[in-house]
């Protein structure tokens, strides 16, 4: 209860109590919007009982405001409250917004640390080691608390739309070019290869087969998961990196907010679902690239490269090509991200791990893409 | 007087270098405190500890009486929404303009309309003596003066309890930075603030500070002002009997 309302004829009479604090704004804009002011004339608000923040304040003042745009008059009882007086100082700029005088005359000079001496060969080894284990550590830590996250907002279905679609346009639509062009060079190399070889065992038509298989098994999605690892690993890492020694990191601790739920998740989403389409592409591109070489160069006609594709692609090839994307996407996002949240008090730090996110997010891609074809293998898809 | 915050037994160690060794410090209620140390001296590390961004070795924090430790995961959200904090380069989320981050923590705790939303960020905007222009504005776009004050902002925006200030004045030109303590001291008085200062602005101290906490030797001396300058410890007879100090003094009539 933060209001109680009397009304006689076109008398109200509103006396406040309890804490009008800005955590409690729903329960006090609740309580204020089902005060019915219609046909009141006089209106009198009795404040001394409670206590307004700024928040509080700005809602009774927003409450008079209306009550007095409709007609009646409104009067407070006892004398305004303090912190109403500051929102209408707040809104005239009656604000000490330049002081004079007490002007001190000295600067201050911070000398940051300097950097640590090189170590004794045997103690680097040592050193080395102890890093890659703790740098394993938080890094199955952190998939850890992306998980804990994921469970969050999903269970509170925060999962923030219109980052998401951000980081698709930007780790998606905008590499759609240079991914296009690099699958289209790439099949005209392995058709070009190709055909140079088979044509001795005169296998030419096989051409097909390599592009069509290569392309749609293996490389439309290694070169594309390869080429967003250089673009959007190190844009990851870079973006979390810099906000990392701006402190917002930290700020946002400070309020309460989970930076992986704000910062990594979107792009973790935006990723898993950008790198599919953008495999997509590759592949469609790849094809095509493949087709009008082998008719240049074989003198094939397009129908007949078709005709070969079709029987040489079975329906699983597309399928065992682009269901590494959504995997390959994780690895990268999530080397990103995690290199990025590393970042600590300095900018050759931000160098160092951006750079590493790169490189650990395409040695990961390979790794996985090696572990998935002996999979495959296995299941004789 | 209600102890607001406690700090108790807080060590702080990073590999064979000791910060804090069994600091002790209590904020109460109404006051503006001032956390002084020569650099290095682990005032930010301090900072870091209470806000929880950095667990100490041993030792603990206390939150109006309740152990921060002891808080379940509901528990710390719902304190972090009863203090702001300010960092020393102002941390402004760069993707975000100045409404925006005034509305993140609203976003983040309150369930508020959109109008009232805008509204409610205005009034902080104009409440730290900002433009109103300026809400538009990306951090990128603010003076360093600006920042400061949009930060400021940013922590008020759910009307805390408590105010922790990181080197507030710092980079700031004279005029500035004397404009930044007249709107701490009105702020403090409109708002019912409890202040806790990370500084080195002898100016800031003698204009805003009711008491001091100086962190040497790993631990802190805390006392009123008047009470501090006469403490025999040489890093504190160094830091209030320097020259810039005794024109200070001479001038504020401590």
């Amino acid at each position: 209860m933060y209001l109680t309302a009397r009304r006689a004829a076109d008398q109200l009479e509103l006396t406040l109590s309890g804490e009008w604090r800005a955590l409690r704004f729903a329960d006090i804009e609740t309580e204020l919007s089902a005060v019915d002011v219609t046909g009141v004339r006089r209106v009198t608000v009795a404040a001394g009982q409670a206590q307004l923040d700024l928040t509080g304040a700005w809602l009774l003042r927003d409450f008079v405001d209306r009550t007095r745009a409709g007609g009646a008059s409104v009067e407070f009882q006892g004398g305004e409250p303090p912190t109403l007086e500051l929102v209408e100082r707040c809104k005239s700029g009656q604000i000490p917004a330049h002081a004079h005088a007490h002007l001190p005359l000295h600067l201050h000079l911070h000398l940051h640390d300097l950097e640590a001496a090189p170590a004794h060969a045997v103690e680097g080894v040592g050193r080395h080691a102890v890093r890659a284990l703790q740098s394993i550590d938080g890094g199955l830590s952190f998939i850890g608390r992306i998980s804990v996250a994921f469970a969050h907002a999903w269970s509170t279905l925060r999962l923030r739309p219109v980052s998401v679609a951000r980081h698709i346009y930007d780790t998606g639509v905008t590499a759609v070019p240079i991914v296009s062009l690099i699958a289209f060079l790439i099949s005209v190399i392995l058709a070009y290869m190709g055909a140079q070889q088979l044509r001795k065992f005169g296998a030419d038509i096989f051409v097909v087969d390599l592009v069509t298989v290569g392309v749609l098994r293996e490389l439309g999605v290694l070169l594309t998961a390869i080429i967003v690892a250089g673009r959007s690993g190190s844009a990851f890492a870079a973006e979390i990196g810099a906000m990392q020694l701006n402190e917002e990191i930290d700020a946002l601790h400070a309020i309460g907010v989970d930076p992986i739920e704000v910062l990594v998740l979107p792009r973790l989403f935006g990723l898993v679902i950008a790198l599919p389409l953008l495999t997509l592409v590759a592949d469609l591109i790849g094809l095509v690239g493949g087709g009008l070489l082998c008719h240049a160069l074989l003198d094939m006609p397009l129908v007949q490269y078709l005709n070969r594709a079709q029987s040489a692609i079975a329906s699983t090839t597309f399928w065992v090509g682009i269901i590494k994307a959504p995997v390959f996407a994780c690895l990268i996002a999530i080397s990103g991200c995690y290199a990025g949240m590393r970042v600590r008090g300095s900018s050759r730090d931000l160098g160092r791990l951006t750079t590493l996110a790169v490189v650990q997010s395409i040695f990961f891609v390979i790794l996985v893409d090696a572990l998935f074809a002996v999979l495959f293998m296995e299941l004789d898809v | 007087m209600r102890a607001l915050l406690e700090v108790r037994g807080v060590v702080n160690r990073f590999g064979a270098q000791v910060v804090h060794s069994g600091l002790d410090m209590q904020v109460y209620e109404g006051e503006v405190f001032g956390i002084i140390g020569g650099s290095g001296a682990g005032k930010s590390v301090l900072l870091r500890t209470i806000l929880g961004l950095r667990r100490p070795n041993a030792g603990s924090v206390l939150f109006y009486g309740r152990e921060v430790g002891s808080m379940s995961a509901a528990e710390l959200h719902a304190l972090k929404a009863t203090y702001g904090v300010t960092f020393q380069e102002g941390a402004l989320f760069s993707a975000l303009d100045v409404l925006q981050n005034v509305q993140l923590p609203m976003l983040e705790h309150l369930q508020v309309s959109a109008r009232a939303l805008d509204q409610l960020a205005l009034l902080r905007v104009q409440l730290v003596g900002l433009p109103a222009e300026s809400a538009s504005k990306y951090p990128s776009q603010l003076s360093g003066g600006m920042i400061k004050r949009a930060a400021l902002a940013r922590a008020l925006a759910l009307d805390p309890v408590l105010l922790f200030l990181d080197e507030p004045t710092s980079g700031l030109d004279p005029i500035s930075a004397a404009a930044f303590d007249e709107l701490v001291i009105y702020l403090r008085r409109e708002l019912k603030l409890t202040v806790v200062m990370i500084t080195h602005d002898l100016d800031t101290i003698y204009r805003t500070c009711s008491r001091v906490g100086i962190i040497v030797d790993g631990r802190m001396i805390s006392d009123t002002l008047e009470g501090i300058v006469h403490n025999p410890h040489p890093w504190i007879q160094a830091y209030f009997q320097g020259p810039r100090a005794r024109a200070r003094r001479s001038e504020h009539g401590a």
